[in-house]
């Protein structure tokens, strides 16, 4: 088990700038050292609704974008997709505004030492913490593939900027208004022979990730996810976020994903297990 | 030396043992103190509370575990936690080294398991109490929640009294989910407690209508948060009103310094700091501050001066 993310602090941060980007906003934060500390994968938490919120939880968002230099100081770009009274409340937000963040948080993609052929695979607007891991990948001198889904056009989060950082961008979409129609996983495997994909990263809704990892097996690619579960705590208190998760030693423990977490190796995850707990897994009744 | 300038006695005693700072961490609110650490040093509250500890290792329930309500949240994690040797092993001497006090908190499933745990925690070393949760609401059998029958309730808190021996102060962990709390108050501190902990979350449940099921896998969850800072607040008066003599640990949606006194007015000796947690990694600093300025505000010297004067207007 490791521990909370030691880069991880907390700060009243000013939003510098708040987009609708289709089905989404763009929200940049000046958010000092916590951005030097950011890698691709990690989160950040903030408290939501205000000093007299009803919403007494905080609300977990991948990083989209990290800078450490710049006319603000750090800064860290979310992507929110104002689905629930909390984001919809941050949205709502306006330049100059405050928000108490705690950041970085969890674990990070590991970004391979030499250069090598990644596949990108995003869901919604789970695509954010991909483009930085782009740039990061390139940097390295890896070819970079992303494939992007979603259940509709609108739902594609593909900036202009993040597109130039890859080798190809594919989009799917369930009903075809944009892209190849279909789903992720009817595309990605033409996408690893392709190319000779042999780390594949992803992000998106726990049923996608389970999808791509049974693509990984097949192709005995390696697979880094980022998992989403709901988090009450975000810096490993609460024990809300668990899943289960095979150790080093093969034993399946309810484990934190966010500290533990978000970005797990997909063939340790024991996926489908919403609503029960896997026969075998440690401390079982 | 102006007033301001003088330190505030913020000490407070349960059994045998004082602590600088009357607040805490509520039991499965701080883990085991590692990831608090990171925001505020350990040193600086009276005492973690550590999450509650069973004999084996336990898997807790399914997920989802969680679902935030108006002003609380409900959950079922079912006591997730390494079992007793692991925890003594990483847990203890980590908390010890980084200066934390420490009270640790106990469940067991039944009264000889409490027994075993006891006997395990009296040859440790370093520790500033323990805590006897008889009240978690999410275990598989509702039936065994022990501070729903005041002799079962007594049962364990005698177990624990024998097998821990008279140095270590026992704190009983109530469940405000009965009729009477008073009498079961009265069974615990007649089979030894040194005070109380009051209140543990109540039971509560809420349904998705999109999926048409509970939110949670367990079906039902333990609510907390300020929506139950009231009756944290009735149960406190009634408790103390009853047995002004022995200290009470109050908990139960405490964000604010405010919060806190409340409590204290009620007849808490000392407050734990729960599910604020989840929204705020340094909510116990900020509560022991506000809460030093309310009291000097209202010209206490001491917090312990506070303890129960709602009872006397």
């Amino acid at each position: 088990m490791t521990s909370i993310n030691r880069k991880a602090q907390q700060s009243d941060v000013e939003i510098i700038s708040n987009k609708k980007v289709g089905a989404y906003h763009h929200m940049v934060f000046a958010a000092g050292d916590m951005a030097a500390h950011a890698k691709p994968g990690n989160f950040v938490a903030i408290a939501v609704g205000g000093a007299a919120s009803s919403m007494i939880l905080r609300r977990a968002f991948a990083i989209y974008r990290a800078s450490d230099r710049g006319q603000y100081g750090g800064t860290i770009e979310l992507v929110v997709a104002p689905h629930g009274q909390g984001s919809r409340w941050l949205t709502s937000l306006q330049i100059h505004d405050r928000v108490n963040m705690v950041g970085p948080l969890g674990t990070h993609f590991g970004i391979p030492t030499e250069p090598v052929n990644a596949l990108l695979v995003g869901g919604g607007y789970g695509s954010a913490p991909l483009f930085g891991l782009a740039e990061v990948l390139k940097e390295r001198g890896c070819r970079v593939d992303m494939v992007l889904g979603a259940s509709i056009a609108g739902k594609i989060y593909a900036p202009l900027e993040g597109k130039r950082s890859v080798n190809s961008l594919t989009i799917t979409t369930e009903d075809g208004s944009a892209g190849q129609r279909g789903k992720v996983t009817e595309v990605i495997p033409g996408i690893i022979e392709k190319n000779s994909s042999e780390i594949i990263y992803s992000c998106g809704p726990m049923g996608m990730l389970a999808a791509v990892e049974e693509v990984s097996k097949n192709f005995q690619t390696m697979h880094q996810c980022a998992v989403e579960e709901s988090m009450a705590c975000g810096i490993g208190i609460c024990m809300t976020c668990v899943l289960p998760v095979r150790d080093n030693q093969g034993v399946i423990k309810m484990t934190r994903s966010c500290i533990d977490g978000p970005v797990m190796d997909g063939d340790r995850v024991i996926w489908n297990s919403s609503r029960k707990i896997p026969e075998g897994t440690w401390g079982a009744l | 030396m102006s007033q301001e300038f003088q330190a505030f006695d913020f000490r407070c005693k349960f059994g045998s043992k004082y602590f600088p700072y009357p607040i805490f961490t509520a039991s499965g609110c701080a883990s085991s103190g590692k990831e608090l650490a990171q925001f505020f040093p350990l040193s600086e509250i009276g005492a973690v509370v550590t999450k509650s500890i069973a004999l084996k290792p336990r898997s807790g329930r399914a997920t989802p575990r969680m679902a935030e309500t108006p002003s609380g949240m409900l959950n079922s994690i079912g006591l997730q936690g390494p079992g007793i040797d692991q925890f003594l092993e990483d847990d203890i001497p980590w908390l010890l080294a980084n200066n934390s006090r420490v009270v640790v908190s106990i469940s067991g499933e039944t009264v000889e398991e409490y027994a075993s745990l006891a006997r395990r925690l009296r040859v440790v070393q370093g520790l500033s109490g323990i805590e006897v949760n008889i009240s978690c609401p999410n275990v598989e059998n509702r039936g065994m929640v022990f501070a729903c029958d005041p002799v079962a309730s007594k049962a364990v808190v005698e177990a624990v009294r024998r097998n821990i021996g008279g140095e270590l102060p026992i704190i009983v962990k109530l469940s405000p989910d009965v009729t009477d709390i008073v009498s079961i108050a009265r069974e615990v501190i007649s089979a030894g407690a040194d005070g109380l902990a009051l209140i543990n979350t109540l039971l509560g449940m809420a349904i998705d209508i999109d999926a048409m099921r509970p939110k949670l896998a367990g079906k039902t969850g333990g609510l907390s948060g300020p929506a139950i800072r009231p009756i944290a607040v009735r149960a406190i008066y009634q408790v103390h009103a009853a047995f002004k003599n022995v200290p009470i640990l109050g908990m139960g949606g405490v964000t604010s310094g405010r919060d806190a006194l409340e409590l204290i007015m009620a007849g808490a000796s000392a407050v734990s700091i729960g599910t604020a947690n989840f929204g705020n990694p340094t909510a116990p600093i900020k509560v022991k501050r506000e809460l030093e300025e309310l009291l000097r505000e209202r010209g206490f010297s001491s917090s312990h001066d506070a303890v129960g004067v709602a009872h006397e207007k």
